[in-house]
């Protein structure tokens, strides 16, 4: 397995023409690659034509402290069997009070619902998107952008609220 | 907005609004009788749906924001909420994932009781997906056999877990209690019953005249197409793709077991319900090797020793047989997944559900509870085709279509 893993790193750095220094880090369960916003496009091509077919997952996590949103594409291949058995994931990292990223579902149409998913839980804005709006949230929660780590989760009491003003200085959205 | 002297009459479930000549916005669900939780806005020109968006949210209860602020192993039985059909399924990629960053690797036992009981629940959830589907059809005679025969696997799971669906099976290191001494006998019998009753559903449903011609040729995917919309499971097998996790990246003891993986070539919505008939048989057969595996070898661990070491010595007394406590071999929770820290690290896992690939992306930066984790599910992949498939065909196939992707909206809104 870990001969095999190297080789799979050793064929990206060839697919993305990336320099040796580069950041491929073999992580467990799937490789990630970094780049920055600028030449992910060009290096989700890349990939898509050396055979990874569809994205699995787009996720985003936010970094407070550095100030940064990374967002990660996990793709894999279907088609290709000597690839199905790795995941690859394509991150780029962008400022988190401006996240604006290329979108990627013009090249892998499986991202186009996970990039809305994203755009409402964190706010990235994903340049060139077909149709990006909210998709599970109501246009008011996804306004606060509820999956970034300022957004507080507070607990309900256990006290039932007796007047409508008390119930509504409880909630978190109008 | 409306054109003159139109009168659409709007059905329950169902709301129509004319847009313009010819022109119609339909708007199914979302409480509709058989979808559940879900909206399909669809525009029909006269009645060829002509744009799908599915509007899809209606049960979401934001489990990737709440797993941030709970322990590591209560979130377990939080996910399996997500698809409770298929608990075991779904919550196993989280557990392989928090094992990568623990370093850790089960025992031979606990990876063949997962298999097992995924096996179990895949019967169990593709019997339901059948029992929907007949509800959309107007085959109610399906529905009741359907979930009548799912019965017999959500039994199987008791026996084996003490709960019907939310079992919290797998655990981080093993799963969380052995077998019963009878169960190998409970499962020849249910694969048994279940390869006959196959045959009849063959007879009454797949090979029916009436539900042949709804399902022939209606919502065909094809295979590069089902790459393009990154498809999952069934789905995108019935495309012809030969792709399923349990081969491509096997999983506890799948690459010991052995199987089949069956594939259609046709990627309509019949073949996609025959797919699931051989993917039936297919787990029925893993179920019974896996407990011919279990019955032979002795009850050795059925916990990583990191865990079971920390066990009371009264736990060892129970498994070994020699006390009883509430039944034979019934461990108690080991006490030291309450306080579990996870080192740093990011992992990747993924298995093979009932309605596809499910993935997992765990960040943990070493406290008690995960920093970030994202889950992807089978249905979620799915539900992109509706927008894609539908368009093009008439509105009576809305629901052949919907049926046969065996979509859950609970799985993907989690």
């Amino acid at each position: 397995m870990s001969t095999s893993a190297q080789g799979i790193v050793e064929r990206l750095r060839s697919i993305l023409g990336l320099a040796p220094e580069a950041p491929v880090e073999q992580l467990k369960g799937y490789v990630e690659v970094s780049v920055d916003p600028a030449s992910l496009r060009d290096a989700a091509a890349k990939l898509k034509a050396a055979g990874f077919d569809h994205v699995k997952s787009v996720t985003a996590v936010d970094y407070p402290d550095k100030k940064q949103i990374k967002v990660i594409y996990h793709a894999s291949s279907m088609l290709d069997e000597s690839l199905s058995g790795y995941v690859v994931g394509l991150a780029t990292s962008v400022d988190r009070d401006n996240p604006t990223v290329p979108s990627l579902s013009s090249i892998w149409v499986s991202a186009e619902f996970q990039e809305r998913e994203m755009y409402e839980f964190f706010g990235v804005n994903f340049e060139g998107h077909p149709d990006l709006r909210p998709l599970l949230l109501t246009p008011d929660v996804a306004a606060q952008r509820p999956l970034r780590k300022d957004f507080k989760v507070v607990e309900e009491d256990d006290y039932l609220k007796s007047t409508y003003d008390e119930y509504t200085s409880t909630k978190r959205w109008v | 907005m409306g054109t003159e002297g139109s009168q659409v009459q709007s059905l329950p479930g169902m709301q129509v609004h004319p847009l313009k000549k010819n022109l119609y916005e339909v708007a199914i669900g979302p409480a509709h009788p058989g979808s559940g939780h879900m909206r399909i806005l669809v525009r029909v020109e006269g009645d060829v749906m002509v744009e799908v968006d599915p509007d899809i949210g209606f049960v979401h209860r934001t489990m990737e924001k709440l797993s941030e602020g709970r322990d590591w192993m209560k979130n377990i039985p939080l996910f399996e909420r997500m698809a409770i059909l298929d608990a075991c399924n779904v919550t196993l990629p989280y557990v392989e994932a928090v094992e990568k960053l623990l370093d850790v690797d089960p025992p031979e036992r606990a990876k063949y009781l997962r298999t097992l009981l995924c096996e179990i629940n895949r019967v169990a959830s593709h019997l339901y997906g059948f029992g929907i589907f007949g509800v959309f059809l107007g085959h109610s005679t399906l529905y009741m056999w359907a979930f009548g025969d799912r019965e017999v696997f959500v039994e199987l799971a008791e026996r084996l877990t003490g709960a019907r669906l939310t079992h919290t099976y797998p655990m981080f290191g093993g799963v969380r209690r052995d077998m019963p001494d009878d169960f190998g006998q409970h499962v020849r019998k249910a694969a048994a019953y279940m390869r006959r009753r196959l045959d009849e559903y063959a007879k009454i449903f797949l090979l029916n005249p009436n539900i042949r011609s709804r399902l022939e040729g209606v919502g065909v995917v094809s295979k590069s197409r089902a790459v393009e919309l990154g498809l999952a499971g069934p789905n995108v097998r019935a495309s012809g793709v030969r792709y399923d996790v349990r081969l491509a990246e096997p999983y506890e003891a799948y690459d010991r077991v052995d199987f089949e993986i069956p594939i259609y070539e046709e990627g309509d919505s019949l073949a996609r319900a025959w797919q699931r008939v051989e993917e039936i048989k297919q787990s029925l057969s893993i179920m019974e090797q896996a407990v011919d595996w279990l019955e032979k070898h002795p009850r050795e661990g059925f916990v990583h020793e990191k865990f079971w070491k920390t066990a009371p010595p009264i736990y060892k007394k129970v498994y070994a047989g020699e006390v009883p406590y509430a039944g034979k071999y019934r461990v108690k929770m080991i006490p030291l997944y309450a306080s579990l820290k996870v080192p740093a690290g990011r992992s990747f896992a993924r298995t093979e559900s009932a309605h596809g690939e499910i993935t997992y992306y765990v960040e943990s930066d070493g406290k008690d509870v995960p920093y970030r984790v994202r889950l992807v599910s089978g249905s979620y992949r799915n539900v992109i085709a509706f927008k894609y498939v539908m368009p093009g065909h008439r509105l009576a196939d809305l629901p052949a279509i919907y049926g046969s992707f065996d979509y859950f909206p609970p799985e993907w809104d989690r």
